[in-house]
Formats: structure tokens, sequence, C-alpha cells
């Protein structure tokens, strides 16, 4: 299993590959090779190239020039359609499925066995259920798809797409929304894939959970295929340092993360104070505290109440129950428009549907939370605008042609920096921040968590949610810990270690679990 | 340099407007500003009496209302709404406006104060109808096809109701003027659609207003989360939309010195969203030109213009201007895969 493959093994063969878009270079010689049965990983910093060579694989693209052998023979997919009948089947990180309909008419859409003509219920949920069994995943099939969670959904999807006969199925992101448990779910099922013959390309940005699931792993950057490793030879640093296209030297000198984990001074008054918040069936009894210049990590399980806490100490949610201080006020915001005026501001975990205003300009973005103040009589005052435009981008480093620029166009690491520096331009005291470095490739994810660091050193407050145990570990001043809606734990500085928060996260009662009222 | 000194700072260079820029914003018009200019000159050569100033004051007449209206679409539109109910304000409006200054009961004895009543009345009516559709949307969160289809449907039966379903004359010279008058030659209808698409255009790109609509639009959810009020600014868009409408029914009616339930802003609303649509607002919202609005009306009535001049038969007349209207929004559909 290396390099040299046996050409009858390799299902899939990609060879010099070239594809240009109007005033860029997408990919400059790439190649893949994926043997039958085989999981491959591709990983790559964002606008390396992977999802182009992808959407070359399954006919949303055509190449420019390159050879493509697909199953022993040469391949020219002119569209996904034609892609998927000859075995190509993608799963997108957003789920292409119908909602509202059973699981069984998800898996079968088009494909329904009917007898005189109408569908033939019975032996439609039956062979629904078939093709879920083979992959280990035992649900009712007549539930509609709505009823599962994402993690449900997503095999779902990969049930539908190996059931037409997939020869390939690629998968780009698949985890980005899991929790370790879905994600252990969703290894099961990929290795049931494999063990039935079927090869998986596998695109991640979490590169720990690689070595677990990916046979080999292509890394590519700025277009180009510049190594292909047996997953097991290749530790995360080295993987890291291929990405990034630096020596193994500069990578562990700056650590994993981007926080510089300087100790810094605790100043007594609490900043913030939620107690037993809750509000509906998500939120329970969760408390936390911020105090000026720390940064609070909030740790817990997707489901766990992290997001809902988010929100309803922003205002944008109403909390049912619970007591919320901050400042010197002791209610809730009733929306984040009030919140934003004392001084708090929120980033969501979804950047592209609660984050940017896609075709507003970097420009309008970043100054749209700051336009009561850049406002007189209404009229936005547009040279002091500018002002803080160009300085923000100066500060934060944002690559943007102009701040004309529509957002959408910017990378997904720049897009989040214009969006911390729609709150930063509001000089906060509170930064509510929501998987802050969720899909951003690993060099801006460092330069954030940098920023981050930089900022609580200068006073402000800062609750940070993240699915990622490193980043709260390494980044935290004090992590709190959720588990269906409570707080389980809370942390300080020098009890903090990945292996607690696991096992808070897992609510496992061997670790001391302080009432969350007596830590505040 | 600073020694001439008006100010003391350096001028700046703004790297935000480059041909580059200005291209992309006045990207979506460039299509249909490029087909008014073409049109104009096929115009100029081929179709008499094009270049007087009676045809153009003509033409611009007769397409001041649609713009009026369109303008109100053109804010909807850009938070992602529609409004379908225009036609049926501009009968309400029309309706109301008469029945004042035809009453002659005291206060209203005297025209100087019955017309401006009435034009006041009718306005604000259909600027609160407008508000009931904003209601429907943000409060009981209905869908703004669905929303507006009640006052589309009800509010055609509000205007015959108050007629009695009668085509009603009147001759009322100082209400008139709304349609007649002529200050330094210009008609009022034009004058007013100019300072409407005027105001409206630097609404959109200079106040805080014209962001948050343009926000809401864009990603309602990103905006709600970065503290704009959403619904305040839903509500005063219908709100905005049903007073233009309101004024743009004044004037039809008093250009035709009657009023007619049954026909006044007749497929107002379809005239307003293919003006809009053709000038480069995206009907998903977010995207909006208040100028392209204007560009595309002109360009629809033009065409209509051109081909009627020709003697071309009013069913293939119909047929080439919704060709166009394909086209128009194809070829901005074709721009935005392009990028």
């Amino acid at each position: 299993m290396s390099d040299a493959e046996p050409q009858q093994a390799s299902l899939l063969t990609m060879e010099n590959i070239v594809k240009a878009f109007p005033g860029s270079v997408a990919l400059d010689n790439a190649s893949l090779s994926v043997a039958r049965g085989e999981i491959h990983a591709i990983v790559g910093q964002n606008g390396a190239g992977k999802s182009t060579m992808m959407k070359i694989v399954n006919g949303a693209y055509r190449r420019n020039s390159g050879t493509l052998l697909f199953d022993g023979r040469p391949a020219d997919f002119v569209s996904p359609l034609q892609a998927q009948a000859a075995g190509v089947s993608t799963i997108y990180q957003e789920i292409n499925l119908v909602p509202y309909r059973s699981v069984a008419e998800n898996i079968l859409m088009g494909r329904e066995p009917r007898r005189f003509g109408l569908i033939n219920w019975p032996a439609m949920n039956r062979r629904a259920g078939e093709i879920l069994g083979r992959l280990n995943i035992h649900i009712d099939v007549r539930q509609p798809l709505m009823n599962y969670n994402v993690a449900l959904q997503q095999m779902v999807a990969i049930a539908r797409a190996v059931s037409v006969d997939a020869k390939l199925v690629i998968m780009d992101e698949p985890t980005s929304s899991l929790d370790e448990r879905e994600v252990s779910t969703l290894f099961d099922v990929i290795r049931s894939l494999k063990a039935s013959g079927v090869s998986v390309i596998y695109i991640s940005h979490r590169l720990d959970e690689l070595p677990q699931i990916a046979d080999r792993i292509t890394v590519m950057r700025d277009g180009r295929t510049v190594a292909v490793r047996d997953a097991k030879d290749l530790t995360k640093l080295e993987l890291i340092a291929l990405m990034l296209g630096k020596d193994l030297g500069d990578v562990r000198s700056t650590g994993a993360t981007g926080f510089a984990r300087s100790t810094r001074q605790e100043d007594g008054e609490a900043l913030l104070t939620a107690r037993h918040m809750q509000r509906g069936r998500v939120l329970k009894d969760a408390s936390v505290t911020v105090r000026p210049g720390e940064i609070v990590g909030l740790a817990g399980l997707l489901g766990s109440g992290r997001t809902e806490l988010a929100r309803v100490i922003f205002g944008a949610d109403a909390p049912d129950s619970g007591e919320l201080t901050y400042g010197g006020r002791t209610s809730a915001f009733a929306n984040p428009a009030d919140a934003i005026a004392a001084g708090i501001g929120l980033c969501s975990e979804d950047r592209k549907a609660e984050g940017i205003i896609p075709y507003l300009s970097v420009r309008e973005n970043l100054t749209l939370a700051a336009l009561p103040v850049l406002t007189r009589h209404g009229v936005v005052d547009t040279a002091r605008q500018r002002e803080i435009v160009d300085r923000f981008i100066d500060r934060l480093g944002i690559k943007t042609s102009n701040p004309d620029q529509p957002i959408r166009e910017l990378s997904g690491g720049n897009q989040q920096k214009v969006l911390l520096a729609r709150w930063l331009c509001l000089n906060p005291k509170l930064l509510i921040l929501d998987e802050p470095t969720r899909g951003i490739d690993v060099g801006a994810k460092a330069e954030i968590q940098a920023l981050i660091d930089e900022l609580a050193d200068a006073g402000l407050g800062v609750l940070m949610i993240s699915s990622e145990l490193e980043e709260i570990a390494e980044g935290s001043d004090h992590v709190t810990v959720l588990s269906d809606g409570r707080t389980v734990a809370e942390f300080d500085r020098g009890q903090i270690s990945q292996p607690a928060i696991i096992q808070a996260m897992a609510h496992i009662e061997t670790i001391a679990t302080p009432d969350p009222a007596e830590v505040a | 340099m600073s020694t001439t000194g008006t100010t003391a700072t350096v001028p700046r260079p703004r790297p935000g407007f480059t041909p580059a820029s200005a291209f992309r914003i006045a990207g979506p018009t460039t299509g249909a500003a490029g087909a008014l200019i073409l049109l104009s000159i096929y115009n100029a050569f081929f179709t008499t009496n094009f270049l007087t100033l009676a045809t153009l004051r003509v033409n611009l007449t007769q397409v001041s209302t649609i713009v009026l209206v369109a303008v109100g679409m053109t804010f909807v539109i850009a938070t992602g709404g529609i409004d379908l109910s225009v036609g049926s304000l501009m009968a309400i409006s029309g309706a109301i406006a008469p029945l004042i200054f035809l009453s002659h009961q005291w206060p209203l004895g005297s025209d100087w104060i019955a017309v401006p009543v009435a034009i006041v009345v009718a306005i604000l009516v259909t600027g609160l109808f407008g508000l009931f559709n904003g209601v429907l949307v943000t409060r009981f969160e209905i869908q703004p096809i669905v929303a507006t289809l009640v006052l589309f449907l009800g509010g055609r039966g509000i205007a015959k109701a108050l007629l009695h379903g009668e085509l009603r004359h009147f001759k009322e010279p100082h209400f008139d003027y709304i349609g007649t008058g002529r200050p330094f030659g210009i008609p009022v209808q034009v004058l007013l659609m100019l300072i409407v698409v005027a105001v409206a255009a630097w609404a959109m790109r200079s106040t805080s207003f014209g962001r948050y609509v343009l926000a809401t639009g864009g990603n309602e959810n990103a905006a709600r989360l970065a503290g704009v009020p959403v619904n305040r600014i839903r509500l005063v868009v219908y709100a905005i939309s049903g007073l233009l409408a309101g004024l743009a029914g004044l004037i039809v009616i008093s250009l035709n010195s009657s009023t007619d339930p049954n026909l006044v802003g007749i497929n107002m609303e379809l005239n307003a969203i293919a003006a809009a649509a053709v000038g480069g607002t995206v009907l998903t919202g977010g995207r909006a030109t208040v100028v392209g609005t204007l560009v595309g009306a002109v360009l629809v009535h033009q065409l209509r213009y051109t081909l009627i001049s020709h003697g071309v038969a009013d069913g293939t007349t119909r047929m080439v201007t919704a060709a166009a209207i394909l086209g128009a929004v194809l070829l901005q559909q074709a721009r935005r895969g392009g990028d």
C-alpha cells in the first residue's frame, strides 16, 4: 500500500490535472490515485484545490487538461448525472434530502418499488431497511427524515449514495457538524462501505480523525499534489507542515494552536454571570461566569446546549428562567440590539447562515453592527466608515482585493476575520465566539486564535465555544463544561486537561463537579 | 502640498473606487442600460419625432406611475419580499381622493382645503394598508406573496365598494394639476418620479436604512444577530410601497379626470416587478438598485413605444416585450453564474 499501486487495483487515477478559472489557476498538474476499497483522505488549506479536484471527478467541472481513468477506462464526465451513472456518488456538506418525507422515501427517491402503478409501501420500507441494515443502522424508516439528528440524516444520505451502486463515494467535510459519538457512528458506516469494496474519498479539516479512518492521505497545496502517504506513517505535526509547506521545526515551535498560553491575572469582578439558565428542552440548568480579560471555554457535545446558552445570553432567544447579570443589570436582553448596545458581540457557529450577508461588501459586512454609531440622522458617515474598515483590514490582515468586494468571494478564514472585526470595531466588553475556527484553514486558524488571545490580554472577556478540545484546552483560562443542558463541571487554569474535559463532557462522575452556583 | 491648505488632511487614495468596482456597482444594470442606449440610438434614426421634447415628455409621463410603484417594489424585493397589492392600493387611493374633494361638505367646501386633504388622506390610507401588509408579514409571519394577495384581491373590492363599482368622472382643476401641470415645462408627475428616484437611490446607498434593507434581504438571521431591527425594516418597506402606490393612483386618476375602480392600477404589480427585475434587482432579495429600476421601467416602456410607433400589432408587441424581459433576466443570471 504505497505510491506504487498496481494499475488494476486502482479505481480512480488522475494525472496532471489542470483547471483554470478566469484570473486564477485552481489546479496545476494535480494528481490523485484511489485504490478499490480504499479510504483515501485529501487534506489541504482552503484554496488548495481539494473541492475543485472533486468537482472534476463528479462531473460538476470539466478539466482543461490531464488524464482521468475511472474503473480502468478514460473518463470525461460532462455532468454530475453521468458521473453518478458511472458510479461516483457525492455527499455534500449541506445534505440534499427532503426533510418532510420519510427516511425510506429519501433513500429510494426516484426508484420507488411499484405495484399496479402505485408505490408499494411495504416493499419500499423493507428495501430501505435492508440498505440501512447493511450499514448497521437500525431506525424506523417510516419516520420523516427531519425527526432524526444531523448525523443520522447524513447516514441516510450515505445509504442513498451507496444504494445506487456507487463504486466511489466522495465525502466533503462529513463530520463538520457531528459530535464525537456521531463521528464514530459515521466511521463505522465508512468502514462497512470499505468492507463491501467501495472506495471513499474523504475530505476533512479535522486532522485528528484521519488516522482512525483513512488508509492513505493526499496532501494538496496551491493546486498541486505535494504528498501521498500512508495515514499511519504521518503524524499530525508532519501533516500540518506539509499543508503549510513549512519545516517541521516551525510548526512545533508555534504549537498546534495559536494560543500563547500566557498567564493572565484574573481581576475578580465578574463581567457576566448567567445562572440556572433554562429554555425549552435543550437548556436545563446552565451557568457560566466570564470576567474581564479571561477566555472562558465552553465545552460540550453537540446538543449539550452550548449554542443555546450563547444565544440566550445575547438576547437572540428569551430564556424561560434563570438569572443573568451583566454590568449593573440583572435582566436578560430583549434582543441582540440591546446586547450589542451593552457591549456584547456574538459570532455564530454557522458563518454562512448567521454571519455574513453574502452579497454585501466587506465594508458593509464589517460595519453592519456599528451603523447606529456611524450614522447621524440616518445617514452613514462614509468617511469614518472607510477609516474604520481600512484600520481593521490592516489590523486583522484581512485578505481582500478591496473593501467593496462582496464578502462571499473571500475565503472562510477571511470571512471570519471580517465578522470578528464587526464586533471589535465597537470596542466590546464581552465577545461570544461560537466555533470561531470551524472550517478555516490551518494558517488562518492560528491567526484567529492568536487574535483572541491578544484581545483577552487587552481586557476583553471572551466566551469561546469549541468542539476542538485542543482549542479549549490550550486557549482557555477557565473551562465550563455543559452536558445535556446543564453545567456539569468547571475547571480553572491549572486543572484544565483534555482527558478531564472529555470525562466531564461524557458526564462521568469520577471528577469533582462543583456546584456552579458556588463557583460563580 | 498641504500649504494650499483648505484642509489639513492629505487627499487619501480611494482604493474602494476603481473601474472594476464601478463596474461591479453598475454591474446588474449594465445590460439594461446598454439595451436602453441602443434602443434610443435606433429610435433617434428610425422613429419619426423621437428626438422631440414632446415625445420625451409623453414617454416620461407614461412611465412615471410604473417607476413610482416600482421604486417601492424595489425596497420590498430588496428585503426578500414581494408586494402584489400595489395595483389595488392605487385603485383605493384613486377612489378615496375624489370622494373627499367631491363631497363639498364643511370643512371641505374650498378647493384649497379639499384637494390637499384628499391627496394626503388618500396616500396615508394606502400607506396604512401597506403597514397592514407589513404586519401580516412580520407579526403573523405570513409569506409575503400570500400576505399581499389578501389586499390584491380585497383592495380592489374596497375601491369598488367606495365607488359603488362605477366609473366616476370629475372636474377639479386643482387636483388635475398632478396629472397635467407643467412647472418649467416639466410634467408634475415626472418631477415627482425624479425626486422619488433620487431620494430612494440615495437612501438605499447612503443611509443605515438602506444598508439594513439589503442586509435583511441578504441574510435575515445574520442581520438580526448583528442588531438590525429586521421586523421594523420590513414594516417600513411595505408602508413605503403602499405610500408610493397611493401617489401613483392619484396621478392616474388625475390624468384621466376620472376614476374607475375596475381599471386603475390593473396589472401594475407585475409591471413593477418586471421593471425591478429587468433593472437588475434580484427577486430573492439582498441585491437591489433603484436607478436600475428606473432604467428597467423606461426600457420596457420604450420598447413598447418603439414597436407601436412602427405599427407592430399589439399582440406581437406584447410577445416581444416579454421576450426582452426574459432576455434581460437571463443575461443577469449568466453574469452571476460567471463569478
